[in-house]
């Protein structure tokens, strides 16, 4: 049995979970076994047919006074709990920062090592074998883990959603006990950031700016091409965020996220190594920038050579026309 | 206030990285090493909390010997102590094993502490994994990806970067507590702080003297393959005034790419 981790926030599944539950199941699949997954806390009522349809043939549902809230020590009691009961092969997380708190604990705690952000599972050797970027993408890591179970993260926005099937998954609450001094620290409150709605890590089109944005102002005409495209976040060099014009969340790189949208666009990002290492796993990419020798035309599919104050406006002009 | 900041020798994340599919590793002939970036913010909170609080910031590296250097930077920035574990063995891309060795330091030479600090990611091996498992091994509550960390008594509260928005999490100390960009402004070494670290020892110590030998220490990720993303054939470049080069953009990229 592959077992995944699904992540609930604001009482709804997300989606990096569910793409994690559709690879977890397409690999059960091939090998003749079970996908299951399991909820920690509060479970939205629509859990039974959202996660049957990305394959679970059963959701175990964990509850606990202590669970509702956050708490990594909490939720991963309650999990060594369910691994020890079910003895899966895996247990799959979705590389968020709630999937990478967690799995490295739970693996901790079961005494066995786990492979992080992977970007593909290959089963068919008839052992699990996981490829992760390593150095942000500078170079590719085949990895098999030699003690069970296979703990790993999956980077979002790469393995497929399963297509909807009308298929329904069991929900088997149990209640599991959690003692309160196990529990040194929770989340105390969430503080969401104005207008931030999705991370550069989940979005499926990253709108990025480097230097030749020349300042804050740039970001905002950035945000409002981003506004045109659906499920999109803004993105930055590493200088522009150190200029102090877009917050370091949005920081794409090595020393900030790695990024493999559907689509990245890098307007006035000449290509440092860095930089290119955290978002050249992208599917396609676009380049505007008016130096034709920029490093960031040779990752490119498609490229623009001109002044970005042009090209953003005729741009936003030309998405407008398809609304 | 005692602080123990965990730190690691990465590749220059400017340098171009190359493999020797053979060995399966990074070839490390001509490459510069640096302390990892996210390990920078550790030391510099550290500091900051000795300054406003007392007590002794000792850091710690578990790596070959030539991570030395590293732990030499974190001494010329201001900390009091720096000792190195040394591993004879090259990546193994194993955190599992790093924090085993890690928590057995922490036990055994380090029980008083009331923090550890780590970087959020080493650059590399990219797990961001082991501040999580220490504080397992350790029993100790963890927050990750740290922005900004606020301490009273043995009660402390920290920012963690979530998708979005920031989680608050409360805990107690000891605690372990791994830092993200945005922590703080790391500072650069002083010639007297870069004078007198060549002064201090870097004691050198076996993960054996910490009771983990053989076995122990064998990793439990096999490594299959290591090798470069493929490269990507030269993508187009659209001509045109910036309005045709867009017209062109947008109908390229919903009937060429299919991602509008």
């Amino acid at each position: 049995m592959i077992l995944t981790y699904i992540e609930i926030r604001d009482g709804k599944i997300k989606k990096s979970s569910l793409e994690t539950l559709s690879e977890a199941s397409r690999k059960a699949r091939e090998t003749g076994t079970a996908a299951e997954a399991v909820v920690v806390g509060a479970c939205p009522e629509t859990a039974g047919a959202d996660l049957g349809s990305a394959g679970a043939s059963k959701v175990h549902v964990l509850e606990s006074p202590e669970l509702s809230v956050y708490s990594s020590q909490g939720f991963v009691r309650a999990l060594e709990t369910l691994v020890r009961e079910t003895a899966p092969a895996a247990v799959f997380f979705p590389a968020t920062a709630m999937g990478r708190d967690l799995a490295p604990r739970l693996a901790a705690r079961l005494d066995v090592s786990l492979a992080s952000d992977c970007t593909a599972v290959d089963i068919s050797s008839g052992r699990i074998v996981f490829t992760r970027p390593v150095f942000a993408g500078k170079a590719r890591l085949t990895l098999a883990l030699t003690a069970a179970p296979a703990i790993a993260t999956l980077r979002p926005n790469v393995f497929p959603l399963e297509a909807a099937n009308g298929a329904s998954a069991e929900v088997v609450k149990k209640t599991v006990d959690i003692p309160v001094d196990a529990v040194g620290g929770r989340v105390s409150e969430i503080v969401c950031e104005m207008g931030a709605v999705l991370d550069v890590s989940e979005a499926e089109i990253v709108v990025s700016g480097g230097r030749a944005m020349k300042g804050p102002e740039g970001f905002t005409q950035l945000s409002e091409l981003a506004a045109l495209l659906p499920r999109s976040a803004v993105g930055a060099s590493r200088t522009a965020v150190d200029s102090g014009w877009i917050g370091h969340s949005h920081q794409v790189g090595q020393t900030g996220k790695t990024v493999s949208p559907n689509l990245y666009f890098a307007f006035g990002i000449s290509g440092a190594i860095q930089h290119m290492a955290g978002m050249s796993s992208s599917k396609v990419i676009v380049a505007v920038n008016k130096d034709p020798e920029a490093p960031m035309f040779k990752v490119a599919d498609y490229g623009i050579v001109g002044d970005l104050f042009a090209v953003i406006p005729a741009l936003a002009a030309e998405l407008k026309t398809l609304a | 206030m005692n602080v123990v900041v965990f730190l690691k020798r990465v590749p220059d994340t400017e340098s171009r990285i190359r493999i020797d599919r053979e060995a399966k590793a990074v070839l490390e002939e001509g490459l510069n090493f640096i302390i990892s970036p996210n390990d920078e913010y550790a030391v510099e909170e550290a500091l900051r909390l000795r300054e406003a609080k007392g007590g002794k910031v000792t850091a710690v590296s578990f790596g070959p010997e030539e991570a030395a250097p590293t732990l030499r930077k974190a001494l010329a920035m201001g900390a009091d102590e720096a000792v190195l574990v040394k591993d004879d063995r090259r990546e193994t891309y194993d955190s599992l094993r790093t924090a085993r060795v890690l928590a057995a330091f922490v036990k055994a030479r380090a029980a008083d502490s009331d923090l550890l600090l780590f970087g959020r990611m080493s650059v590399g091996s990219d797990n961001a994994s082991v501040p999580s498992m220490v504080a397992e091994i350790l029993s100790l509550p963890q927050a990750n990806v740290v922005t900004k960390l606020e301490i009273e008594g043995t009660k402390a509260v920290a920012h963690r970067e979530i998708e979005g928005a920031l989680e608050k999490v409360a805990f107690s100390l000891p605690a372990v507590v791994s830092a993200q960009k945005g922590l703080n402004e790391p500072r650069y070494e002083t010639l007297k702080g870069i004078m007198a670290a060549k002064k201090k020892p870097v004691p050198v110590i076996t993960p054996a003297e910490l009771g983990l030998e053989g076995a122990a220490l064998d990793p439990k990720v096999e490594i299959l393959d290591l090798e470069l993303p493929p490269a990507k054939p030269a993508g187009k470049i659209l001509p045109g005034t910036p309005e045709e080069a867009a017209k062109e953009l947008v109908r390229l990229l919903r009937t060429e790419a299919k991602v509008l």
